[in-house]
C-alpha cells in the first residue's frame, strides 16, 4: 500500500524543489540526477507528498515539469534502457498550461 | 520514489524463500524539508542501509529490479542511501 498523499497517476505535474545527493546507489543510478519534486495542481498549487524522480532533460530548480510514474517509460527514459529500479523520471519541462476559464469547465467533459 | 528515515527492522524467520538473507527495515518517507510525511513502510533493503539512515525508496513492480525480478516479491525497496541532510537541497523552501 502506498503511504498517503503518494500521487497514483501515472503522468503528473510537479515543481522541481532541490535535489538529493547519494554517492552508495543501485548502479542503475550511476550519473543520474536525482531531483526533489512537489507534486502540483494544473494551478500550481502544491498536491500530495514529496516525490523523488530522475531528470532526463536538464530540469532545474524552480521548473514545472511533468513526470512520468511508470516503470518501463521512466528507466528508458533517465538511463536509456529499461529494467531498471526507477519509478519516476521528469521527462518534460513545461513551459505554460492553458486551461479554460473557471465558468466554461465541464463544458466537454 | 521518496525520500525516508530507516526507523527500524522487521524480523520474520518464516519468509518466501526468496527473501532469504534479505533485510527487511522499516521507513518513514519524509518531506522536502525531512519532517514525517505519511505512514510508515516495510521496505525491503538492496544496498546496505541501516537504522537512522536517510535512504531512497522506490516502489511497485520495479522495486523487485535490483533482485532475481521474476521471484522476489517486494513492492518497496530500498535503492540508495543518502549522503547526509547537507545532502538534501531545497529544505528551507
Amino acid at each position: 500500500m502506498l503511504p498517503e498523499g503518494v500521487a497514483r497517476q501515472r503522468m503528473i505535474l510537479a515543481r522541481v524543489i532541490g535535489n538529493v545527493v547519494a554517492t552508495q546507489k543501485n548502479e542503475r543510478y550511476a550519473n543520474a540526477r536525482v531531483m526533489l519534486c512537489q507534486p502540483v495542481s494544473l494551478e500550481g498549487e502544491e498536491i500530495g507528498a514529496t516525490i523523488i524522480a530522475l531528470d532526463s532533460v536538464d530540469s532545474g530548480v524552480g521548473d514545472t515539469v511533468l513526470i512520468v510514474q511508470e516503470g518501463w517509460g521512466a528507466s528508458t527514459a533517465a538511463t536509456k534502457e529499461p529494467g531498471a529500479a526507477i519509478d519516476s523520471a521528469i521527462v518534460g519541462v513545461v513551459d505554460y498550461i492553458d486551461l479554460l476559464a473557471a465558468e466554461d469547465k465541464g463544458v466537454r467533459s | 520514489m521518496q525520500l525516508a528515515r530507516v526507523i527500524g527492522t522487521v524480523v520474520a524467520t518464516v519468509k518466501n524463500d526468496s527473501l532469504e538473507g534479505r533485510k527487511l527495515l522499516v521507513v518513514q518517507s519524509l518531506n522536502a524539508r525531512l519532517e514525517p510525511q505519511g505512514a510508515p513502510l516495510v521496505a525491503l533493503d538492496a544496498i546496505g542501509a541501516g537504522t537512522g539512515d536517510l535512504v531512497m525508496w522506490c516502489r511497485g513492480k520495479e522495486a523487485s529490479f535490483p533482485f532475481r525480478r521474476e521471484d522476489t516479491p517486494t513492492d518497496c525497496t530500498i535503492i540508495a542511501i543518502v549522503d547526509s541532510e547537507a545532502h538534501v537541497t531545497g529544505r528551507g523552501r
